[in-house]
């Protein structure tokens, strides 16, 4: 006889999800850049906002209020409502 | 599923009697069960009593789902529904009941009864899966006869590197006998997935850590206190420096489950203090899928990551518990979660009035994660027993005790500024005139624990404290 033990987590189903593909040019992509709030951050990302601006793309900036939390739930919907692709800075 | 569930038995109609043949007391009634229409069902021997056609109530089905503790019981039933029951023998009761005058007059009038089979220690958890395990909806893991549970638990990545105990249906529904909640509630969402934890999630995790079910409530509680926006799970999980939750248990309840308070309570060997710690860190790995390496990025960690938990010494203490301090009803069941890092000690063995020992405990708490950092970190600082009896002597309770080292940490910028003795971590230089205190107000935790030898006293320091990082919480425990 088998014994049957009770799974002890959260039975996470993660759906398949294939990539975009990349996007042929930044030529008129909006791109939202997210500064999670950790020091020195910034700096890396208003380098990356010069080299997209000059690629073509739209830069918006954001920020989350503490590096300690998850982006609030509004900032994400904003941010996946208004840009067509999103880059996280994470510097430490 | 490993059994499907079982309809609870209708009872028929008139008068039920349920017995079993090894009850002295059942063999007594026996020759009486033929003097008035009954339906008699039999626990063991499938033939007793002979003198009427009994049920052989074979799996317990019917004596499991009607809680017949006692054999044997007479019950009087009306359209499928219980009127009235009496256990054991009792002459005046079993004639009132049946309306037959004269039964069993030439017996006692009184005899206990015998316990039923479906109370029976050894078969209770078996039938509890049998009748009870529905209610479980964790998903089944199969393990194969030739598996090694133990090694099966570890390979699939349940543990903290320590064995678990196999979280069987037995062994979690007799866990959920500790909560009056039910299995399926959602007490929390679980960072860093974010995913909903019910009681029974709770309850299987509870079993893995060791618990037993009277430590459950206390489990809820902190996994409730964890997962608030105010403590802050996911970044005390995420973070770089060396914290995990620190449970601190107060009230009448912590008592009653063992709990250590006295020698060694920040230590091994209690189990309450251990498995109720540990069970709610499973619970952040097993179902908020927090593990080093990936979403926790310790440095170094702190070896009560594992567990750490522990109750407030209540007797004795010069001290406000510190539930009570944190606004909770006197007496009551509470608990406290704060981001910590391992204890430790402060020494003085000699401080036999309360500023000198003040004064110790001062230099040591500035010492804090760096003596030149101020306001970022609370602290827990753990009072031994003869260190409290110092202020305890000189009249000094909680609120004189915090007030004194509040006014022993008020640092000037000067020392504490970047650079300043030849140390470049500090505050920024614009702020050197400034006199700064070393700990927020409220930063202070003061418990008193340990036993009652030794002149030592031990701290607990945290991690980022208020809106950006974690405040401590304060729960109740319910039942």
């Amino acid at each position: 006889m088998s014994k049957l033990l009770l799974d002890p987590t959260g039975e996470r189903h993660v759906a398949e999800r294939t990539r975009l593909d990349r996007p042929a040019s930044l030529d008129g992509q909006v791109i939202g850049l997210l500064d999670i709030s950790k020091p020195r951050g910034d700096v890396f990302l208003d380098q990356l906002e010069r080299r997209l601006v000059e690629a073509g793309a739209t830069v918006k900036r954001y920020k989350k209020p503490t590096f300690t939390k998850p982006a609030p739930v509004d900032l994400r919907q904003e941010i996946a409502t208004s840009c067509t692709l999103v880059i996280e800075a994470l510097a430490d | 599923m490993s059994t499907s569930p079982a309809a609870r038995p209708v009872l028929p109609d008139g008068f039920v009697v349920i017995v079993k043949e090894e009850c002295e007391t059942c063999r007594m009634v026996a020759p009486l069960l033929a003097q008035f229409e009954c339906t008699v069902y039999t626990q063991d021997d499938p033939t007793f009593p002979h003198s009427v056609s009994p049920t052989h109530d074979a799996d317990l089905s019917v004596s499991w789902h009607h809680d017949i503790e006692t054999v044997p019981t007479l019950i009087k039933v009306m359209n499928g529904v219980e009127l009235e029951r009496t256990v054991g023998w009792s002459r005046a009761e079993w004639q009132r009941i049946t309306g037959v005058h004269g039964l069993g007059d030439d017996l006692p009038v009184m005899r206990p009864g015998c316990g039923s089979m479906s109370v029976d220690p050894d078969l209770v958890d078996a039938l509890r899966a049998r009748f009870g395990g529905h209610v479980l909806k964790a998903r089944r893991i199969e393990l194969a006869d030739l598996d090694d549970e133990m090694e099966a638990l570890f390979d699939r990545g349940f543990t903290d590197g320590l064995p678990v105990v196999p979280p069987t249906e037995e062994r979690v529904l007799r866990m959920l006998e500790g909560t009056t909640r039910a299995p399926d509630e959602v007490v929390a969402v679980v960072p860093p997935d974010l995913v909903e934890v019910t009681v029974e999630k709770i309850a299987i995790n509870a079993v893995m850590a060791g618990c037993r079910p009277e430590y459950l409530p206390w489990v809820i509680a902190a996994v409730e206190a964890i997962c608030t926006d105010e403590f802050n799970i996911h970044g005390v999980l995420a973070t770089t420096m060396p914290v995990g939750p620190v449970i601190v248990c107060n009230g009448p309840g912590t008592r009653a489950i063992g709990m250590n308070a006295a020698g060694n309570a920040l230590g091994q060997g209690n189990r309450a203090n251990l498995t109720i710690g540990r069970a709610v860190q499973l619970v952040v790995r097993n179902v908020g899928g927090g593990r080093p390496g990936e979403v926790d990025r310790a440095t170094h960690g702190n070896p009560g990551k594992i567990s750490f938990c522990f109750a407030e010494l209540e007797d004795g203490s010069p001290f406000t518990p510190l539930a009570t301090s944190l606004g909770m009803p006197t007496d009551a069941n509470a608990l406290t979660v704060f981001a910590g890092e391992g204890p430790r000690c402060i020494v003085d063995q000699l401080a036999r009035d309360p500023d000198s020992l003040a004064n110790t405990f001062a230099a040591c708490l500035r010492t804090l994660h760096n003596p030149k950092l101020v306001l970022g970190f609370d602290v827990i600082l753990v009072v031994g027993p003869e260190h409290a009896r110092v202020f305890a002597e000189a009249g000094w309770d909680r609120d004189r005790l915090l007030a004194e080292l509040h006014a022993r940490l008020q640092l000037s910028g000067e020392e504490l500024v970047r650079g300043a003795h030849g140390i470049a971590e500090g505050i920024p230089e614009h702020l050197r005139s400034a006199t700064l205190p070393k700990f927020r107000p409220g930063g202070i935790l003061v418990v008193h624990a340990g036993g009652g030898a030794g002149l030592f006293s031990a701290m607990i320091g945290g991690w980022a404290n208020g809106d950006i990082g974690s405040k401590p919480v304060t729960r109740l425990v319910g039942n």
